[in-house]
């Protein structure tokens, strides 16, 4: 996704388009209450894969609520993203389960192999490495997800492997 | 106008394949694909069902399929295996019962013979302690019903306890049998719920809400996530129950964006409720209404909180405030709200269909009924148990889990998440309960049992929950904000082997400080994990003050 096509950077108003009748949609159907803001946000990210300060400026404006509002919810919240992610992303669960089973390990392979740190996009904004708290998936621990999929059970070589098939989606 | 149920005639034999949490990651959907192809193949159609169903709970070996009626069950299940399994159900003593013609499915046993020396099936037997140790009550339909048809779940009893409060019950009555199940919060605190329920019910008529706190944040712990994959009508119906009995109309569902399935499966059957008039205006032809609603969190730990989970709902940041009021006076946007976990809505259905005293007779004098617990970690068999309170921590690590894999020993178990802590191998004959597992410095929690082996450092893991407090501490407070930082620092000098006694003392002194002056649970129970490492491990962190290297075991 182009990060520059996103909002246009001169106007205080994202650049009309289906994203954007789409997010007006939303917003007219939780009848613009200021209460729907975080689902607002979500769709809205969902739409644009990140929330950029004229989008949120938008949403601020069209829910009626004051900017420093929203941008505190966009920040508090760890699921929204104010800068573009990576075209793939690998998201390591750092949950106490996938902890005891070496998910440390796992992560600073990543780590070493990408050359970023957990949180981080690669320059070239092919790759977004991130961890999480806890995926739920316990019983098969350490999981990652790569690309929205999940696997459990993994060991330094089968993760090494999964990067590389998923960074070679692309190509 | 509530539709009745109605049951399509059953075929003699069914192939469950799970199709949620750690199975649909080990690709049980392509698994479920296999095996449809393979009934079509085997002219099985009108005889064997194929079902995506819940949770069966032995998560680690997944993914699971088991056949109906025998019973047999198989564990990491490829999907090049679905043919064997086809045969099995078809073949194996089945024939006959299912009334099938001898030649067709014998036929197609004999030409799949062969295929199965390349991956033979690995078959769990039924009688693993994993199994038989526990009851379920909350997890009845798990991995019996298909999630997503509430024709399922009405077949299974379904809907019949909101249907006998509505025509037989007051709602008083209804609040009477919770308090006399003695059901308590499974959220972790452990607050008795009918008690909760009479607060928000005394309160005066007029707008009330009811909140399923589905905000599962402690790390290691999944049972909300497989209860609402696995069974999402059994928490609606006890949310409408609940509904019923405080006077709501509106309830809410503060689910964890982490839950894509989760989420998607509780929308299909908010929406099938409606449908069936379920849930709306009327329900059962009563004069009470009730719609639910979801709201999806954005990833706060804090958020788990039940004041904080509130703000969220109203679209605010999620920080808390401080009790009282209680939500029960007080709560959404100012109005009385009752807010009860995931596992606490979905033990309400079988408490009002089966009774205050059946419900009662099970657990201990002061913990009733059932736990789910998520048992992972260092440990053989991981997966969703349910228990009955008062087991002993061992049964359900030694037995259950069959202890750590290879060989090695098990040194603590750790329930309660970042808010609880380790117990020691010691005392694994403490019987599971509210108040016994407070007695050790840890708590019940919602249900993480994360075990841990001899390998593991000790120092690291309260290192370890420091962090995540500190990262999810929302900053309201001072002695939380700060004091997690300065615990993580001093937390990780102890790693480093860079500690002085001095170090040890301020770590005490400041566990006692934040335990006691912070604004919430988060805050109040954050120095847990270090208090109860230094109280069972304290040897450990007195070899962390001797520079490296070390050789002292615990």
């Amino acid at each position: 996704m182009n990060r520059a096509s996103a909002v246009t950077k001169t106007s205080s108003r994202p650049v009309s388009d289906q994203r954007l009748r789409l997010l007006a949609a939303a917003m007219k159907r939780h009848q613009h209450r200021p209460d729907a803001l975080i689902e607002v946000l979500h769709t809205a990210q969902e739409l644009y894969g990140h929330l950029e300060l004229e989008l949120l400026l938008y949403i601020a404006h069209s829910l009626r609520l004051p900017p420093s509002q929203v941008y505190g919810v966009a920040t508090f919240y760890h699921f929204f993203s104010l800068e573009p992610k990576g075209a793939h992303s690998g998201v390591v669960c750092m949950g106490t389960a996938c902890y005891v089973k070496g998910a440390a390990q796992l992560l600073s392979t990543l780590e070493q192999k990408t050359g970023i740190q957990a949180g981080e996009t690669t320059p070239d904004r092919q790759f977004s490495l991130m961890t999480a708290r806890c995926l739920g998936a316990c019983g098969i621990a350490p999981a990652v997800v790569f690309d929205d999929q999940l696997e459990g059970h993994q060991t330094a070589d089968t993760i090494c492997d999964r990067l590389h098939t998923c960074l070679s989606a692309t190509e | 106008m509530t539709i009745p149920v109605s049951n399509p005639p059953q075929k003699p034999c069914r192939i469950r394949c799970c199709t949620v949490g750690g199975c649909l990651s080990a690709n049980s959907l392509a698994v479920k694909q296999q095996l449809e192809t393979a009934v079509t193949a085997a002219g099985l159609d009108d005889q064997v069902t194929v079902s995506g169903v819940g949770c069966m709970g032995l998560c680690s070996q997944g993914p699971l399929v088991q056949i109906d009626p025998s019973g047999e069950l198989y564990a990491k299940v490829m999907p090049d295996q679905a043919v064997q399994i086809v045969a099995q159900a078809g073949g194996t003593g089945h024939g006959d019962r299912i009334g099938r013609a001898e030649s067709e499915p014998h036929e197609f046993v004999r030409q799949n013979a062969n295929a199965t020396a390349a991956h033979p099936l690995t078959p769990l037997s039924a009688t693993l302690p994993f199994f038989t140790r526990q009851h379920r009550i909350v997890l009845e339909n798990s991995g019996l019903i298909d999630p997503e048809r509430i024709e399922d779940y009405r077949a299974a009893r379904g809907y019949e306890a909101l249907h006998q409060s509505l025509r037989d019950m007051p709602p008083a009555a209804v609040i009477d049998v919770i308090t006399r199940s003695g059901l308590r919060g499974r959220g972790g605190a452990g607050y008795p719920t009918g008690l909760k329920w009479a607060t928000v019910a005394k309160m005066p008529p007029g707008q009330k809400y009811v909140v399923c706190n589905a905000d599962e944040g402690d790390p290691g712990a999944y049972m909300d996530r497989s209860v609402l994959e696995s069974d999402p009508h059994r928490v609606l119906e006890g949310m409408a129950i609940a509904a019923y009995a405080v006077g709501a109309n509106q309830g809410y569902i503060y689910v964890r964006g982490e839950y894509p399935l989760a989420i998607s499966h509780l929308q299909t059957a908010i929406r099938q409720a409606k449908r069936h008039g379920l849930l709306g205006s009327q329900i059962f032809d009563s004069p009470f209404d009730f719609r639910v609603d979801l709201r999806i969190g954005a990833g706060a730990f804090v958020c788990g909180e039940e004041t904080a989970l509130m703000a969220s709902i109203e679209g605010k940041r999620g920080i808390p405030r401080p009790r009282p009021p209680y939500p029960a006076e007080s709560g959404l946007w100012g109005c009385p709200s009752l807010i009860n976990n995931v596992e606490t809505f979905a033990n309400i259905a079988p408490i009002i269909r089966n009774g205050a005293d059946w419900f009662a007779a099970i657990g201990t004098a002061h913990s009733k009924g059932t736990k789910v617990f998520s048992l992972t970690g260092n440990v053989q068999h991981a997966g969703l148990i349910e228990v009955p309170m008062g087991i002993s921590l061992r049964t359900v690590v030694a037995t259950m889990g069959q202890g750590a894999p290879d060989g090695a020993q098990v040194k603590a178990v750790q329930t309660g998440g970042p808010s609880g802590g380790c117990v020691p191998a010691a005392a694994f004959d403490t019987p599971v309960d509210y108040e016994s597992l407070k007695a050790l410095g840890s708590i019940m929690g919602s249900g993480g049992m994360i075990v841990m082996d001899e390998h593991t450092r000790m120092v690291e893991v309260a290192q370890f929950f420091m962090e995540f407090c500190m990262d999810e501490s929302c900053g309201k407070c001072i002695p939380c904000r700060a004091g997690t930082v300065q615990l993580y620092q001093l937390l990780t000098k102890f790693k480093n082997h860079q500690a002085t006694p001095a170090d040890l003392d301020q770590l005490e002194t400041l566990c006692d400080m934040v335990k006691h002056t912070s604004l919430c649970g988060l805050g109040q129970a954050a120095p847990n994990p270090v208090l109860s490492t230094l109280r069972y491990f304290r040897n450990e962190y007195l070899a962390a003050m001797e520079p490296f290297p070390h050789h002292v075991q615990a």
